[in-house]
């Protein structure tokens, strides 16, 4: 699929109220690149994160987030750029940034033939704590997590949810200034996932800043106070969401669910000489495990040109199994700059 | 160094809760050592003290002194338990019984053998003593090897007689304190007093006069004991090499070097952790089999010192094997392949001095086969002092397969990309 012409790889600079506080951000990423042989995984990102927000890093699968949360923990050395957190470049000063921040992993990093308790406490050593420091810190940890009863039992006895749980009590032991979250919903149940998504907000409140990767819309937009929206390795988007979502005016977008089996790409090529459509877009989604084949379409008043559309698509063969309208979204973001569905 | 500690003693905790490690580490050798004890008879109805009577045929073609010596050593009191040593005067018939497996062994002793260690005309011996053949029953070799390790044990006390012989009679001549005409009487003098010595110091001598402790039997299961809990050392460094691959597929490793903690801190904790989890290994079967087997292991500070240097030099391999694999499952294979060969190589499952030369010396490659010659000698009563050899070559092979490693992690850097 192409990018849509005009948006395509120019980042969109969105100014912030927040960017215009005088406090220096915690975190200033410049020109980061990050190359594996010829190909270039992240492009020369730039952004920065004020103390006491959320920002999301918004983007679908192998658009780059992972690695650059990787260079921003020193785990991976940046082939270019820089980038500073509390004042320490991650390249020049890595301990010290290691102090600064905590990190939740994507995937799960935990012994899982130790308890959560013991887990929790050679974590707590590995950064430093002992003695009733780290025994008071695991305290309250756990009773953080929703634990505390269940902290003497094996890791590997626990549920997805309750391990992701785990994963997040390590990165928040030392009470890190920073927190990088990546993609800590991924495959756990929607009772995890909330109960996760509400301590990322508590987190908040307590002065935490986060860093919090996805490739969730709802995610993001639930958390965010500031977005950026990365694809190919690219930051294409930035700002708050409503800075964001402006970039597609008041267009509203209008999903059609239709059979797998049914020509998606004929169907969103044919809507596209309506008026008032905007952009359309057939995409594949993956809710759940389950491949489901839609059409979006971008366009001013999604009711003036439902019933045209599916007109187009009765002349065409094509049955609807439904139709979503959704108001303005970092979804309709993505499409807009992209062209693409966000989860592709 | 704190850190390098705690993720040391992690391991350990890790690896003691993993039922199927601790199947191979202390289980399979502890019954393999169960199972060869019953098909030796040391259990289950066999005979009580160890592999005894071991039928030995004596030919001495010898008329002098320490001819005569090496007999009663091997018809010794001593030794009477452990051999029973026959004299038959001709060496043909020696061989032949030999080959008809009505004995473990010949030690044929052959004319002329004092003459050659202490010439009878006074002269400078010409440095090439005879040769004195032990002929082995391939089909009993552990019997066929404690008859090779006596001879050999005496054979040594006589050579360093021998040498000292020499020094102090061309010493003496040199001196002027001797005339050429005295050097008969001389060399007759010291021949005499070496002779004695051999035999008042019997070569192998299963009651030590240094430690003072009773005699004991050679417990064959001292030998295989050692050898099985050596050849499943390999396995305990090679799984302990898996897991740092294994960290780095969980994620765990990343998390690691995220921390504020540097990477060598890591690497070495790691390692340390499987040294740690190897002397544990050793120690808890060494205990075991002296309990359970009742073998007698010897000097425990011997015991002790040979296991932490074994141990070394297996962990050296066990990082090796991890530098050179790119997966878990590759360190699995290759350090399973390297333990049954280490285990034939080192000697694990027959003794080496039944093997030719070159295999001994390929044998020398391997920690098992400096870690049985260790438990050898302190099995035969052997101090901390006779283990030198084993101790330094145990040492120089941890050090080298360590440097080696050292630059092969540097190579395919684990994390850092």
């Amino acid at each position: 699929m192409e990018r849509n012409p005009g948006c395509g790889n120019a980042l969109t600079l969105i100014y912030t109220s927040l960017e215009e506080e005088s406090m220096p951000p915690i975190l200033e990423v410049k020109e980061l690149v990050k190359k594996y042989g010829d190909f270039t995984a992240v492009k020369g990102i730039s952004f920065d994160i004020q103390e006491g927000e959320i920002f999301s890093l918004l983007g679908p699968n192998g658009a780059g987030k992972t690695t650059t949360i990787s260079m921003l923990s020193t785990l991976y050395v940046p082939t270019a750029g820089e980038a500073t957190i509390g004042g320490h470049s991650v390249t020049k000063e890595p301990m010290a940034v290691r102090k600064v921040i905590g990190v939740v992993p994507q995937d799960l990093a935990l012994y899982e033939d130790l308890t959560a308790r013991e887990n929790l406490v050679f974590w707590g050593q590995m950064y430093g704590l002992s003695g009733k420091d780290l025994n008071t810190r695991i305290d309250e940890v756990l009773e953080q997590i929703g634990l505390t009863d269940r902290a003497k039992e094996r890791v590997k006895a626990y549920s997805g949810g309750m391990k992701r749980r785990v994963n997040i009590g390590v990165g928040l032991l030392h009470k890190p200034r920073l927190l990088f979250m990546d993609e800590p919903t991924v495959g756990i149940d929607p009772q995890s996932r909330r109960s996760i998504l509400d301590s990322v907000k508590d987190l908040n409140k307590q002065g935490m800043t986060v860093l919090y990767t996805t490739h969730y819309m709802e995610e993001a937009q639930e958390l965010s106070d500031r977005v950026g929206i990365i694809d190919h390795g690219e930051l294409i988007a930035l700002g708050t969401q409503a800075e964001l979502t402006r970039q597609v005016g008041e267009n509203e977008t209008l999903i059609l669910h239709i059979g797998e089996d049914e020509d998606s790409e004929a169907l969103a090529k044919s809507l596209k000489g309506i008026p008032g459509v905007l952009q359309a877009t057939a995409t594949l989604a993956n809710h759940q495990g389950q491949v489901d084949h839609e059409v979006s379409v971008i366009a001013r008043e999604a009711e003036e040109i439902l019933a045209p559309v599916v007109t187009k698509a009765n002349e065409r063969g094509i049955k609807i199994h439904s139709v979503d309208i959704s108001e303005p979204n970092l979804e309709a973001v993505f499409l807009h700059l992209t062209g693409r569905a966000l989860r592709d | 160094m704190k850190k390098l500690f705690l993720i040391g003693f992690k391991d350990v905790k890790l690896i003691f809760r993993d039922r199927a490690a601790l199947t191979f580490m202390l289980l399979a050798p502890f019954l393999l050592t169960l199972g060869m004890g019953f098909v030796t008879g040391q259990l289950g109805g066999g005979s009580s003290s160890g592999i005894s009577q071991i039928q030995v045929l004596v030919v001495n073609q010898d008329d002098g002194q320490l001819g005569e010596a090496l007999v009663e050593v091997l018809q010794s009191e001593d030794l009477s338990d452990l051999l029973l040593s026959t004299l038959v005067t001709d060496p043909e018939t020696a061989r032949t019984q030999v080959d008809a497996d009505q004995a473990a062994a010949a030690v044929i002793i052959p004319t002329g053998f004092t003459d050659s260690v202490i010439p009878a005309d006074g002269q400078i011996p010409s440095g090439d003593a005879a040769q004195i053949e032990v002929y082995k029953n391939p089909t009993t070799p552990v019997s066929a090897g404690v008859v090779l390790a006596i001879v050999e044990e005496f054979i040594s006390r006589v050579e360093t007689g021998r040498v000292g012989g020499e020094v102090i009679v061309t010493q003496l001549l040199a001196a002027g304190l001797i005339t050429p005409e005295q050097i008969n009487m001389i060399a007759m003098e010291l021949g005499q007093r070496q002779a004695n010595l051999v035999e008042e110091d019997p070569a192998i001598r299963l009651d030590s006069a240094e430690s003072g402790q009773e005699a004991q039997d050679f417990n064959p299961m001292a030998y295989m004991a050692p050898g099985l809990a050596l050849m499943f050392l390999m396995f305990t460094v090679s799984n302990g090499g898996r897991s740092i691959l294994a960290e780095r597929a969980l994620g765990t490793l990343p998390r690691l070097f995220i921390s504020p903690t540097n990477s060598a801190q890591v690497l070495i904790g790691k390692i340390f952790g499987v040294y740690i989890t190897g002397v544990a290994q050793m120690l808890i079967l060494i205990l075991a089999s002296s309990l359970i087997f009742g073998i007698q292991w010897g000097d425990p500070l011997g015991v002790l010192l040979l296991i932490l240097f074994a141990v070394f030099g297996a962990t050296g391999w066990g990082m090796l094997i991890t530098a050179l694999a790119r997966t878990p499952g590759q360190v699995s294979n290759i350090g399973t392949a390297i333990m049954l060969t280490f285990g034939i190589l080192g000697g694990s499952f027959f003794p080496i001095s039944a093997m030719p030369d070159w295999f001994t010396w390929i044998s020398k490659i391997t920690p098992n086969a400096w870690g049985l010659d260790g438990f050898s000698i302190l099995a035969l009563g052997g101090s901390l002092f006779d283990l030198s050899a084993p101790i330094i070559g145990l040492l120089a092979m941890g050090i080298i397969l360590f440097v080696v490693s050292m630059l092969f992690f540097r190579r395919h850097s684990l994390v850092q990309k």
